[in-house]
Parts: C-alpha cells; structure tokens; sequence
C-alpha cells in the first residue's frame, strides 16, 4: 500500500518509482485506449468510470465490454472476468509466501492491486520470500512503489480516454503501444534458455487454442508450458535453467 | 444501453471488481498455514514468461480468430521489431519507440 508511511519513505519505493517511469508510458496509452474502447462500445461515462477504478484488471475489462453491451447474463460475464483473470490465481500461490506475514487486510490490498507487470518484476527482483524484518519491509515497499506507478499510469489516461473518447478514433492503433509494453517484458523475463522455451511454447499455445471460449487458450497456453519447462528442466543440461 | 447507466451495469462491474480481488489474492485469503513444496516453487518461475506470451502472441499474430490472413500486417512486424531492439538496449521504452516507430507508418499510411 502506497499509502502507508512504511512504504513510501523506504528507499526501496523511490528506486523502484523511478525504474517504473519508462514502462509507464505503454501502460499509459493502454489504459488511455481501454478508457476510449469503453465508451465507444456505448457504456455511459459512470459505468466505464466505475469498470476502470474498481475492475482494475485490463485484459478482464476488454474481456467483458463486448458481453456487457450485448446484455449476456451476468454469470457469463464474472465466469468469462475469472478465466482471464486465472493467471492471477498462480500468482497468488507465487506470492504466497512473501505476504503471510502481514494482516489480511493488509495482504489483500497488496494482492488486489498486484497486476502482470508488478507480479513479474517483483519476483524477478526478489527470487526468494524474505526471512528477516528489514527484507519484509524492503520488499512490501518495493512492491507498493511498482504498483503505486503502474495504478497510477493506468487510472489517469484512462479517465482521460473516458473524457475525450469521442476525439481520439480507435482507427489510430495507439494501443499496441501496451502490446509492445507488455513485449519488452517478456524478453526481460525469458532470461534462461528453459524460459525462452516456456514462452514460445506458450505463444504457440494460444495461437493453436485460440478458438476455446472465455479466453481458456491463455489458461492452457499457461498449464502446457510450465509443464513441458518443468518436466525438461531435470532432463538437460544445468546451464538451459542459468542466465 | 446507449449513454445510459443502469444498476444490472454497475452490480456486474462490482462482480468483476470482486472477481479481481478474488484471483489476485486466491492463495493468501486464509490464514491457515501451508507451504508450497519445492518442486511446485520450481514450476511457476515459468508461468510468468508463459502468461505473458500467452496474452501476447494472439495480439500480435491473430486477426479475426485466425492466424495472420495476410502478412501485410503491421503488429508483428512492429513486435519483431520491438524484441530486437530490447535485446540491443535492454530497455522496455525503447522497445515501445522502436516498435510504434515500425507500426504507425505501416498502419496508418499503408493501411495494413
């Protein structure tokens, strides 16, 4: 939580702030995009207000625009919001054991606000949960600071979007600027040759699923590649799993 | 729906707040104590890479539910593009400047 003394005056957040910046800008013109695709899709200016301050998840959002227009049943809609959303679910279990330490409440907001981006340099950055006081807190402002940025990259653009939807035409592209953002991560991330292969086996994955309903292709893409990584990892060579 | 608001609009948008906080705090709701065993921390340091890639091929390589209908397309140019230029300056924004820099001509003037 950004909003805690504890965190921001740690170090930890303002190195974390300033690393964020660059990034920000992809995230930026994704919400800005997000917040123009909700009112062009003929959501009133309260209900995409409400969608981008308290749905907060952009892949979930654009899942659900399409199917809110068309007045499908809400069930569909928070069953189609979950499947997309599952990813978060493994990284909950990831993130486990670095927040058992707090209050609930306290784990909660941090979880709630914790999105791709956040989860995946967070646990790039610290490889294992903290075991003493002073690597607890350094690591919860770490988190607060990387999400304090991307929250607010994604909150502002997208009530300008909202504002100005009716000026900005769609036709433009401007968001496969967060396509590209969201790129640029993943080559960070696939730093071992057993990580290259998890992503590409991945990306295949979804292509060859693509037809499965409520986004379950991302769901499998996931479940296959951990699996063949994991099951290759003991079966060559160490340095496939080495930097 | 046109403009208007409504209240089934804004309960289902409160249901899809409730499913975020749902999935992204899943595992440490409850307080009862477990941990995960070894093999399975091993596991998921390739679900982070295997999510992203997943949410991003189908945006840089399908087109109306198929696989690229034409290769006068300028999303995986442009993200070809991008990738190359992270592993040559190791930065996100450059990534995003290059591939733009890539995609908006080909979008825009070229039409694909």
């Amino acid at each position: 939580m950004f909003f805690l003394r504890s965190n921001y005056a740690h170090p930890a957040f303002r190195e974390v702030a300033l690393d964020m910046v660059p990034l920000a800008t992809g995230i930026a013109a994704w919400g800005l995009m997000t917040g123009v695709a909700m009112v062009k899709s003929g959501m009133s200016v309260v209900e995409a207000l409400a969608m981008t301050f308290l749905v907060y998840a952009g892949s979930s959002q654009l899942a659900a625009i399409p199917l809110i227009v068309a007045a499908a049943p809400a069930w569909v809609i928070l069953a189609t919001g979950f499947c997309v959303n599952l990813r978060f679910v493994v990284f909950s279990l990831h993130l486990r054991p670095y927040l058992m330490h707090l209050p609930r409440w306290r784990r909660m907001v941090n979880g709630y606000l914790t999105a791709d981006l956040s989860y995946a340099l967070f646990t790039r950055r610290f490889p294992v949960p903290g075991d003493t006081d002073a690597q607890h807190r350094e690591q919860e402002a770490y988190l607060a600071g990387n999400y304090f940025v991307t929250w607010t990259s994604w909150m502002l653009p997208g009530v300008v979007g909202i504002a100005l939807a009716n000026f900005i035409p769609s036709a433009w592209g401007l968001g496969f600027a967060g396509v590209l953002c969201l790129v640029g991560i993943l080559c960070s991330l696939a730093n071992t040759r057993l990580r290259l292969l998890s992503a590409a086996v991945a990306a295949a994955a979804a292509v060859a699923a693509y037809a499965l309903p409520l986004k379950l292709n991302i769901v499998a893409a996931i479940a296959v590649a951990v699996l063949a990584s994991f099951w290759l990892e003991g079966r060559v060579p160490r340095r496939w799993s080495e930097a | 729906m046109s403009g208007q608001t409504d209240v089934w609009t804004l309960a289902v948008i409160l249901g899809l707040a409730c499913v975020t906080v749902l999935t992204r705090c899943f595992f440490f709701i409850l307080d009862r104590p477990w941990t995960l065993p070894g093999w399975a921390h091993r596991a998921l340091q390739y679900a982070p890479v295997a999510a992203l890639a997943g949410v991003v091929a189908p945006e840089v390589l399908m087109s109306g539910g198929h696989f690229l209908p034409t290769w006068e397309d300028a999303r995986p140019f442009a993200a070809l593009a991008g990738a190359l230029v992270y592993f040559w300056r190791r930065s996100v924004l450059w990534t995003i400047v290059a591939g733009m820099a890539v995609y908006l001509p080909l979008h825009l003037v070229l039409g694909w």
